[in-house]
């Protein structure tokens, strides 16, 4: 409930999402970077090292200009980091390439796979239809932290909307990795 | 599973990269394409591995070969890997 909040929450189903101690799904998607897009696996990049795997609305709307501010400022995967940072929404390539330049998120090589289908949400069980926009579904925010196995090691899936992850709670899973 | 040898650096609904795609495919080559800026200037890494910023560019780490243009990537594909019968008897 959001008793004392000056704004309402809405909460949203129980989801059979994979958790700590799954294998995330694999799927395959446009990986956007900031000079060109190409099809990329998820297992391609775990393949290289862990993935922290970031599903957000769609690029423009107020939470994904957040979540990647606060994600810049606390620097994940720079410096001797080997974790690669990716989000997912079902934005387009195009507007991936806007949402790298105006976030600042270029030179820390963070990327985007681009959903429009929305069916990776599908198969992590996090569809979310939004309400008043007729026929458009998203993922609803999540965040997995994958080892190189692709196993999931810290998993949060909100189960309000709108709702943030607990970016220290993040933190604390990637220094543990 | 490997990368294939042959990058093609191309843009949404470009005639001439379609063109290089047809072919690419008449030879059933596996390929994997890198879509760029439709914006000229923003091209830099067309113009890194090219020394041009035009689509489509073509990388092919089989014969160590990177080029620009689609007619010459055609030809060159038709020289690489076409039968002799159909590029006149040329090996």
């Amino acid at each position: 409930m959001a008793m004392g909040l000056d704004f309402e929450v809405v909460d949203l189903p129980d989801a059979d999402h994979p958790e700590a101690g799954d294998q995330a799904p694999d799927f395959e998607r446009p990986l956007v970077d900031h000079e060109y897009w190409e099809d990329r696996a998820l297992s391609d990049l775990t393949a290289d090292g862990p993935v922290l795997l970031l599903f957000h609305t769609m690029d423009g709307a107020f939470p994904t200009t957040y979540m990647w501010n606060e994600v810049r400022d606390r620097g994940w995967g720079q410096g001797e980091s080997d974790l690669q940072v990716v989000g997912l929404s079902i934005s387009s390539p195009y507007e991936h390439k806007t949402t790298i330049d105006e976030r600042g998120i270029e030179d820390a090589d963070y990327r985007l796979f681009s959903d429009p289908q929305n069916g990776v949400a599908e198969e992590y069980d996090i569809a979310h239809d939004l309400d008043g926009m007729a026929g458009v579904s998203e993922p609803r925010p999540a965040v997995f932290l994958l080892d190189a196995e692709r196993v999931i090691q810290y998993a949060w899936v909100a189960d309000e909307w709108p709702e943030f992850p607990d970016y220290d709670e993040v933190e604390a899973a990637i220094d543990d990795l | 599973m490997s990368d294939p040898d042959i990058t093609l650096y191309r843009l949404q609904a470009c005639p001439f990269c379609e063109r290089v795609v047809r072919k690419l495919e008449a030879y059933d080559l596996d390929y994997r394409s890198r879509f760029v800026e439709p914006m000229h200037s923003d091209r830099d890494v067309v113009k890194r591995i090219s020394g041009k910023r035009t689509v489509p560019a073509m990388v092919d780490e089989a014969t160590g070969v990177t080029m620009s243009e689609s007619a010459n990537i055609v030809d060159y594909l038709d020289r690489t890997y076409g039968d002799a019968d159909e590029t006149g008897g040329a090996a």
